[in-house]
């Protein structure tokens, strides 16, 4: 059966570790490895910082909305923002590309979301805001014997 | 949480950082690092890494900008204690080309004041 939950906070940099920590969670009842929960906080730490930096220009009364399902051993994770938009995902997620040079970003957002995750899929228009889904395997995958 | 402590020996400034660097304290860690260089006339920078066990990309960025301060300088980074995320991190981002890598702060330290020595 699937289960799902849902969060939503405002854009404040101190909201990053409460979403990776509440995401790892919820993901611990599949009984994932601790790399593989591990690369799931980054993905999920990596996808929060960009809406509130780059969706939200770090404005706190932005809100970043989170729902994350388990279903047969897999998580899948949405992280949405209601922000300003990428105006090009393609350019966005090259290596060491980013908008804001003056704060440091590495550039390196999506390519770690895309290394720590089996799929990882964009939406973002100027309009309505940015979508980020990832989804990941956790559950025991090793072949079992009977 | 985040907390950092620094040590100098000579030109080399040690940081030692303990908890978790995202985005939020990333600007913190830059401001310490960079008023301990200025402090210290730092050459070189060894980032201890040992007690972090969480880092994403804004933790990069920060190394990143401490490494073109210091490679202005003519010195060098070093990274030492990297767990397993921390450090395919360091991978992906191909950080591991420009700067040096060491198991421990002790290994970091033998090198940067055994090539000091050479040069004197």
């Amino acid at each position: 059966m699937q289960n799902v939950m849902n969060l939503s906070f405002n854009a404040l940099g101190e909201n990053e570790a409460f979403a990776r920590v509440a995401v790892a969670s919820f993901a611990a009842k599949l009984n994932p490895t601790m790399d593989d929960l591990a690369e799931l906080k980054t993905a999920v730490s990596e996808a929060v910082t960009n809406a509130i930096i780059h969706g939200y220009d770090s404005n706190p009364a932005g809100i970043v909305y989170i729902t994350a399902s388990i279903d047969d051993g897999e998580i899948d994770v949405v992280v949405r923002d209601e922000g300003k938009g990428i105006h090009n995902i393609d350019q966005a997620k090259e290596p060491l590309f980013t908008t804001k040079p003056e704060m440091e970003r590495a550039g390196m957002g999506f390519t770690i979301m895309e290394h720590f995750t089996d799929l990882l899929e964009i939406e973002s228009s100027t309009s309505s805001g940015t979508v980020v889904r990832f989804k990941k395997r956790l559950a025991d995958k090793r072949v079992r014997c009977v | 949480m985040l907390t950092m402590t620094a040590e100098t020996s000579g030109k080399i400034l040690c940081v030692r950082l303990t908890g978790e660097l995202d985005h939020y304290y990333s600007e913190q860690v830059k401001e310490f690092v960079e008023s301990e260089m200025e402090a210290n006339q730092t050459q070189h920078l060894i980032w201890n890494l040992e007690q972090l066990s969480f880092m994403d990309s804004s933790g990069l960025g920060v190394v990143l900008g401490r490494y073109r301060q210091v490679n202005e300088m003519g010195g060098s980074v070093t990274v030492c204690g990297l767990n397993t995320q921390v450090k395919r991190l360091f991978q992906l981002s191909g950080l591991f080309k420009i700067m040096y890598f060491e198991k421990t702060e002790q290994d970091a330290l033998r090198r940067l004041e055994g090539s000091s020595c050479k040069m004197s």
